[in-house]
């Protein structure tokens, strides 16, 4: 690894780390509704909402109602996407003047969209209205990042709340972290990114003279748009669909080294900030503090071995005495599928921070990685997408495995085991298993059914064991509700587009609910009090057993499914 | 029932005999199902059993036959292994109903048609006696089944229940009114009211326990099974979709052959957790087990695991905390009077005193001062009577008497000196009783009467505090005196002045504060606070009240064993965790060596990851399946004995499980898989 590489890492830590302080607390006061100065500026539009939706803010759902809320929401939501999409030729906003999305690509983005994941089976900027792209796809940007968050808050709030009936109310935790914490921070991102290039029109395209079509007079059209209203929510929400299809590798879309920068923070800006937000809301911050370092624990090392395999170059090049060294002129390394604005340690931060959160954007194509460079970021979408994860479903996810971790811990100690001073007993360790199982389950029959058929093996790029890593990481992306692509594979038809989506929409929300009922059941309980036979579970020793338990479930679950991709392919070169 | 539980060896022999059999007569699949990850296994070895079967007919079959039988016996002796040590923990059960049973014998009883003793009778056999029927038992008859007694006393030997051959007295009212069926009067005659309906007595909930008949599993246990039967269905799922994932890549490569049926089956039984699988219930039930053998009896396994929980225990001073009865522990002269002179007038007044306290200053002076203890010609002794409140002694024109000192005060007319005054009041303080001495009208000074703490008990409640559990002594005695006996014993909080009201309100106390409380009663008033506590421990020779609120009856009537009872409950969940730990930890080594065997074909890079340089293939994986049984057999005896509970935090103890398990368990396989491979290859049992 390069001095640069290294500086760019560090650089990275501390300023995600100091912005996610702040803007974890906030998010803690929105909750609790100690937001004072915000909600005297927007608590008129919040009332006036639920005054036009009919919501009773003081309603206290239990779990249950919570989960049919969020389930009702998201089946609207993707079939309001869906009808956009197919119905676009006949809206306005649709300068190009394309047709409907075809019915499969259409059920595929619905799904992708509302579940959080945005896998992309189109090309944006040829397939997408600026109506669609804004009012679906953004919008469902804001609104299922929100549904993410809202539930985390739900499970906070069950191990917070003693002999308590609900979980709070769905329709204000939505409403609320779309209006006091997604909306301003777009904002105010989207104008910093206006400002480092990015188009922000209704035009939709603008005709460039290049040398090559001047002379027969007809100029090349670059496809504009209202793109970066849209890339800001598409980065802080977790979401990742671009709105090109070659997402943050598209100059419009990622135009210098500083947006590259602040983009790779903006992935996990929310992600980090959340876990302080979950220690304060506990009233134990170094609990919030000790599930963060657990995270980085996992995600520092995995990153270093991807910017190192990426940085040392394509081994199969070395004999053609092609120089991949880095020097003063050039960052060397593996430059395949990678921006020279970038370089190879930029792009490998970028991979593992962008699977390590469910958030799916690229700024290289993942393809192109060296084995062990690509073996990194799909481990990291296996793990459960847990490691930062989603806004709100990766620290949910987190306390799924936190969960399944103080049950073994409690066994070992002789104890039944609480966390937060709620016993987990047979109902939670039910759950958290459905929660942790649903995503692996996903990826491995996905996977075992594409090649097993003609229909999922015969659209791969690549032979051998390349093209199985390519199957397994469209599975592992979209069970994940990651929707990064690894690329070399086509999946715009039917088979793909269905199982994809069939994926998606489990691997989404099947843990959400299990997730929903953990925090039914803590709500309803007391809280135990801490005494010395109680486990510590803020130290090093829980950080420890917390990576453990994600490490080994990852690790046995895929180990002979990257066996025969990624690790074999590595052997073999 | 014995009671040299160290003696009793792990292994007996009719008990390994009988759990052989017992072995295969488990591999009924009604019964196997019970246990997820076991069924999983015996549905793998009989699979495998008929894929050896189609090769050895077919010629043509999934591998070669003989491969396949090594695999599929294999698999089998790890079904049998895990049934052999349920078996093992079941059959010490076993052997003890057996003995129990023979006490319950059927018996002619005497019922009387009212309550008096000499009421119109018939005899009836014990297993038509009714609830509220009130029979007679004499002198070398046995007690037909549980009552109470509401008249007479006789002497009684329960040492078919409790071991003990020491009688016990059991007598009308009071808290030593319960007999238990199967039972002999040995002296005296009572008459018993009946108090369980047949089939419900004592006696047959013992020996439903000790069989493990109506064991339920444990809240934990139950959470436990889900997390084993999820990570069965990981690694059915990892194992089933290897099947096509390997096709694929032989499609792709165009070199090996898929992977065989058998290595999948093979590596799905290694993947599970069978380690932990297998001794579960064995762990369960050598847990009931190691409670009878303290002779503790719990109506549920839920109870014993509830122990391990509790985190506040309500302790009765007396007895538990100290001997229970005040003894002499100093003599305090007034001025003028030697320390000699005091004992020797103490001793000589208590000479005919039969209490405890009595007998203990007689001791004292003896063994301090040499005072004599001859009985001097003609004295006169005064008893102590509720009227003098005093007790003395009249010799030779002396009138010693010692008592109260308010009592003393009155009897020499006037007040007591100074320095006798604040010995009393210092006394009092510490906690102590004093008692004060005088001779005629000239008060001599103050013995000191103190119950003494048992020896070693504030050791073990530091340990409990260690392991984070409360302690709270609950007594009868006035707040000071409480408070002073609290600090010596180290107990981290007394009740004071208890009634049975107070001891519920403190039990809802600690409740509402969301700890879990264990408590031990004998008496009919405890059973109130029996009811509400979340461990309640019975005293056998309490009251069928009593018996009945709590969750456990302890029947050797050992308060201190409450400590004993938590330290087992704990145990039980440390060993399930630790195998649960272990169990997954191996699985890391059992990919190593059967992958790279798997794809060899396929993918000859892939024996890079062969790390333990195996045989071959065929070896490989057969020395993981051997591995993955003998380690089964090689841990039943931690799974029966338990492993060691130590008093320290919950931290601790968990670094170091994780150490010795966690650590141990990644570690351990590799060289044994290894071992294994070599002594296949040594011994050319593998190609």
């Amino acid at each position: 690894m390069t001095g640069v590489g290294i500086a760019q890492l560090v650089a990275f830590a501390v300023v995600l780390v100091a912005l996610a302080i702040p803007l974890g607390g906030y998010m803690a006061r929105v909750y609790q509704g100690e937001a004072r100065w915000s909600q005297r500026v927007l608590g008129p539009i919040e009332r006036g909402l639920y005054r036009l939706c009919r919501v009773r803010p003081q309603e206290d759902m239990p779990w249950t109602r919570y989960a049919t809320s969020i389930l009702w929401f998201s089946l609207f939501s993707a079939l309001a996407v869906y009808g956009l999409e197919r119905l676009q030729a006949s809206l306005p906003l649709n300068p190009a003047g394309f047709d409907g999305v075809p019915p499969n690509v259409a059920f595929n983005t619905a799904i992708s969209f509302t579940s959080n994941t945005n896998w992309q089976a189109y090309g944006g900027e040829t397939t997408m209205s600026h109506l669609t792209q804004m009012a679906a796809l953004a919008v469902q940007n804001f609104l299922s990042a929100a549904v993410g968050m809202a539930v985390l808050v739900a499970l906070i709030r069950g191990f917070t709340r003693r002999h308590a009936p609900g979980i709070g109310n769905f329709w204000v935790d939505l409403t609320r972290t779309t209006l006091y914490i997604l909306l301003p921070l777009s904002i105010v991102f989207a104008l910093f990114l206006v400002a480092t290039g990015i188009p922000q029109t209704f035009d939709h395209q603008a005709a460039i003279a290049t040398l090559e079509r001047a002379a027969d007079g007809h100029p090349q059209g670059l496809a504009l748009g209202p793109v970066a209203s849209q890339i800001a929510i598409k980065m802080l929400g977790t979401n990742g669909g671009g709105y090109y299809n070659i997402n943050s590798a598209h100059p419009f879309e990622n135009p210098t080294a500083l947006s590259n920068f602040v983009q790779t923070v903006s992935i996990l800006l929310i992600a980090v900030a959340l876990c302080f937000t979950f220690g304060r809301m506990v009233k134990a911050r170094r609990q919030g503090v000790v599930i963060l370092i657990a995270m980085a624990v996992i995600f520092v090392p995995i990153t270093l071995v991807t910017t190192w395999a990426e940085q040392q170059g394509n081994v199969t090049l070395v004999d053609t005495g092609v120089d991949q060294v880095a020097s003063a002129t050039q960052g060397g390394g593996n430059m395949e599928g990678k921006e020279t604005r970038f370089g190879a340690a930029a792009s490998a931060l970028w991979a593992t921070s962008t699977t390590a959160a469910s958030n799916g954007s690229v700024n290289a194509m993942h393809d192109s990685f060296t084995p062990l460079g690509g073996l990194g970021p799909m481990w990291l979408i296996q793990l459960g997408e847990v490691i930062f994860g989603g806004v709100g479903c990766g620290l949910y996810g987190m306390l799924l495995f936190a969960i399944v971790a103080v049950f073994l811990a409690g066994l070992m100690v002789g104890r039944t085991p609480e966390f937060l001073g709620k016993k987990i007993e047979a109902f939670e360790m039910k759950m958290a298993t459905v929660g942790i199982l649903m995503p692996s389950v996903c990826i491995l029959i996905g996977t075992a059914i594409a090649v097993a058929t003609t229909a999922g093996s015969s659209t791969i790029a690549n032979p051998g064991p390349h093209g199985f890593s390519e199957i397994l990481y469209a599975f592992s992306s979209a069970s994940g509700n990651n929707g990064s692509a690894f690329g070399g594979i086509t999946v715009s038809g039917d088979f793909y587009t269905i199982a994809l989506g069939v994926c998606m929409w489990l691997a989404r929300f099947i843990p959400m609910i299990a997730v929903l009922a953990i925090a039914g059941s803590l709500a309803s309980k007391k809280t135990v009090p801490a005494s010395s036979g109680t486990l510590p579970t803020d130290g090093p020793l829980f950080v420890f057993l917390l990576v453990g338990v994600v490490i080994l479930v990852g690790a046995l679950t895929f180990l002979p499914a990257l066996g025969l991709g990624p690790i074999v392919e590595h052997l073999s070169i | 029932m014995s009671h040299d539980k160290a003696a009793k060896p792990l292994f007996e022999r009719a008990i390994v005999r009988r759990a052989i059999g017992e072995s295969f007569r488990k591999l009924d699949p009604r019964h196997m199902i019970r246990n997820p990850v076991m069924f999983c296994v015996e549905v793998g070895s009989a699979f495998t059993t008929i894929l050896f079967i189609h090769a050895a007919a077919t010629g043509n079959g999934d591998a070669s036959p003989g491969f396949i039988l090594a695999i599929s016996l294999w698999l089998w002796f790890t079904v049998l292994f895990a049934n052999f040590a349920e078996a093992m923990a079941e059959g010490r059960g076993k052997a003890q109903a057996d003995s129990l049973r023979k006490a319950r014998k059927e018996v002619m009883a005497t019922r009387l048609a009212e309550a008096k003793r000499d009421a119109a009778r018939e005899q009836v056999p014990s297993s038509q006696l009714k609830l509220g029927d009130i029979v007679l038992v004499e002198a070398g008859q046995a007690i037909p089944t549980d009552g109470d007694v509401i008249e007479g006393a006789a002497s009684v030997d329960e040492s078919a229940i409790t071991g003990e051959s020491a009688p016990v007295i059991r007598e009308s009212g009071g808290d030593r009114s319960a007999v238990t069926g199967g039972t002999r009067v040995l002296s005296d005659w009572i008459l018993v009211r009946i108090s369980a309906e047949p089939g419900k007595t004592f006696l047959d909930r013992m020996i439903g326990m000790v069989e493990g008949a109506k064991r339920q599993k444990t809240p934990n246990e139950i959470a436990l099974d889900i997390l084993l039967a999820g990570l069965t269905i990981v690694f059915l799922l990892v194992t089933v979709t290897l099947r096509p994932f390997s096709t694929f890549a032989v499609e792709q490569q165009g070199a090996g052959a898929p992977v065989t049926l058998t290595v999948l089956v093979a590596l799905l039984v290694c993947l599970i957790p069978t380690t932990i699988g297998g001794l579960l219930s064995a762990i369960g039930i050598a847990g009931m087990d190691r409670m009878i053998q303290a002779n503790v009896l719990a109506t549920s396994g839920r109870a014993v695991e509830a122990a391990g929980d509790v985190d506040v225990l309500l302790l009765d001073k007396t007895g538990t905390i100290t001997h229970g009865n005040r003894q002499a522990t100093a003599f305090l002269p007034a001025r003028g009077v030697t320390e000699a002179e005091l004992a020797k007038a103490a001793t000589l007044s208590s000479l005919a005193d039969e209490t405890p306290e009595g007998k203990s200053i007689v001791a004292l002076g003896k063994s301090k001062h040499g005072a004599a203890i001859e009985v001097p010609e003609g004295a006169t002794f005064i008893a102590f009577s509720a009227h003098t409140r005093m007790s003395g002694i009249d010799v030779g024109g002396r009138s010693i008497r010692k008592g109260a000192s308010d009592t003393i005060t009155r009897h020499v007319g006037g007040a007591l000196p100074p320095e006798v005054r604040t010995a009393v009041d210092d006394v009092a303080k510490r906690g102590a009783t004093p008692l004060v001495v005088s001779e005629g009208e000239r008060v001599l000074g103050v013995v000191r009467l103190e119950d003494i703490v048992k020896a070693g008990i504030r050791e073990r409640f530091e340990e409990l505090r260690a392991m984070g559990i409360r302690t709270v002594m609950i007594t009868g005695d006035n707040p000071l005196t409480a408070a002073a006996i609290a600090a010596e014993a180290g107990v981290d909080d007394f009740l004071a002045e208890a009634t049975p009201e107070a001891k519920l309100a403190k039990i809802r106390e600690y409740q509402a504060g969301g700890h879990l409380v264990a408590m031990t009663g004998d008496g009919t008033n405890d059973a109130p606070a029996l009811a509400q506590a979340d461990v309640a421990v019975a005293m056998n020779t309490g009251t069928q009240a009593a018996k009945e609120a709590g969750n456990m009856v302890d029947l050797d009537s050992n308060p201190t064993k409450l400590i004993d009872v938590v330290t087992v409950g704990k145990q039980m969940l440390i060993t399930r965790g630790a195998l649960t730990t272990f169990s997954v930890a191996n699985d890391v080594s059992k990919y190593f060596a059967i992958i790279p065997a798997a794809f060899a074909g396929t993918y000859p890079a892939l024996s890079a990851l062969d790390v333990m340089h195996l045989h071959s293939p065929t070896s490989a994986v057969l020395s993981a399946v051997i591995f993955n049984a003998l380690i089964i057999v090689a841990l039943i005896p931690l799974a029966l004995r338990g492993i060691k509970v130590r008093a320290a935090p919950a931290a601790q103890t968990l670094r170091r499980n994780l150490l010795v398990f966690g650590l141990g368990g990644l570690v351990l396989p590799f060289p044994f898989i290894k071992l294994i491979d070599v002594a296949l290859a040594g011994l050319h049992l593998v190609a």
